[in-house]
C-alpha cells in the first residue's frame, strides 16, 4: 500500500500461530478464486454440447485426459469445499457456532465432509462406468 | 466526531450511498440459492460423466434441465462477481489498477455469463446436429 507517510499497520498473517481455522479460512477464498476460474470450464461442457458432437468430443477428450481428470478432481473438492464453508458462514451469520470448541469441531467436520462427499461422488461416477 | 442521530436513524435508508448492505446481502442470498443449485450441478455432471453426445444433448437440452441450468449460472455469475470484487478491494491498493481489475472481473463474468447464454439457446432453440 502506497502511504504517504509510515504509519504503523495492525499486525498480518504472519504474525499469528498457523491453526486449521485460519487455514479454512484463506482455503475459502483459493476454493472461491478457483471456482471462480472454473465456471469457464463449466460453460465449456455445455457450450460444447450446444455447439455439436465434434466439439462434445474434443471437451469430453479433454476431460478424460490426465490433467483434464486430475482438474476435474481438484474442481469437484473446491466445489464441495466452498459449499461446505459457505454453509459454515450462514451459520455464523447467525451468530451461532462463535465458541472456540464448536469453531474448531466445525472446522475437523468440513474438511472430512468435503473429502468425504468429494470422493463418493467420483466413486459414483467411476463405477458406474461412466467415465469416457 | 459526535454523531446526533440514533443508530437506528443512520441504520434507515441504507446510509447516502442507499446501498450499504446491498452488497453482504446479495452474496448471502446467491449462497442460498447456490446451494440447490451446486448440487443440481453435481447430480447433472455426474449422471453425464462419460455419457455419450446424443444423451448429454437430450438431458441438457429438456426444459427443465435447461431453465434450472440458466438459473445456475445467473446465481453463480453474480456470486463469483461479487466474492471476486471483494477480493480485488482487500489485495488491490493501487487505485488505478483495482479499477482496471475490477472492470476485467466484470467483462470476465459477463463473457462467461453470455457463453452460458448462447449454448443454453442453441440448446433449446438449435437443431440437434
Amino acid at each position: 500500500m502506497r502511504q504517504s507517510d509510515p504509519r504503523p499497520l495492525s499486525p498480518h498473517l504472519q504474525v499469528y500461530r498457523p491453526m486449521l481455522t485460519m487455514a479454512l479460512s484463506i482455503i475459502h477464498r483459493i476454493t472461491g478464486s478457483a471456482l471462480y476460474f472454473g465456471s469457464a470450464l463449466l460453460v465449456w461442457w455445455v457450450f460444447a454440447a450446444a455447439m455439436g458432437p465434434e466439439a462434445y468430443a474434443t471437451f469430453q477428450s479433454v476431460a478424460a485426459s490426465l490433467p483434464g481428470q486430475v482438474i476435474l478432481f481438484g474442481f469437484t473438492w473446491a466445489l464441495v469445499h466452498h459449499l461446505i464453508g459457505g454453509l459454515k458462514h450462514l451459520v455464523w451469520d447467525t451468530g451461532r457456532g462463535f465458541d472456540l470448541v464448536t469453531v474448531e469441531r466445525m472446522a475437523r467436520l468440513s474438511v472430512a465432509a468435503s473429502v468425504t462427499i468429494t470422493l463418493v461422488i467420483w466413486a459414483v461416477v467411476l463405477f458406474s462406468g461412466g467415465n469416457p | 466526531m459526535s454523531s446526533f442521530r440514533t443508530p437506528l436513524g443512520r441504520v434507515r435508508g441504507l446510509g447516502s450511498a442507499k446501498s450499504g448492505t446491498a452488497h453482504f446481502w446479495q452474496q448471502r442470498a446467491t449462497a442460498i440459492a447456490g446451494v440447490p443449485l451446486v448440487l443440481f450441478l453435481i447430480w447433472l455432471a455426474v449422471n453425464l460423466a462419460g455419457a455419450d453426445y446424443a444423451t448429454a444433448r437430450s438431458l441438457l437440452s429438456h426444459p427443465a434441465v435447461t431453465i434450472v441450468l440458466a438459473l445456475s449460472f445467473f446465481v453463480i455469475l453474480k456470486h463469483m462477481r461479487l466474492g471476486m470484487q471483494v477480493i480485488i478491494e482487500d489485495y488491490v491498493h493501487v487505485e488505478s489498477w483495482k479499477m482496471i481489475v475490477l472492470l476485467a472481473n466484470s467483462v470476465f463474468t459477463y463473457v462467461v455469463g453470455a457463453g452460458a447464454l448462447y449454448a443454453l439457446a442453441r440448446l433449446t432453440f438449435g437443431a440437434m446436429q
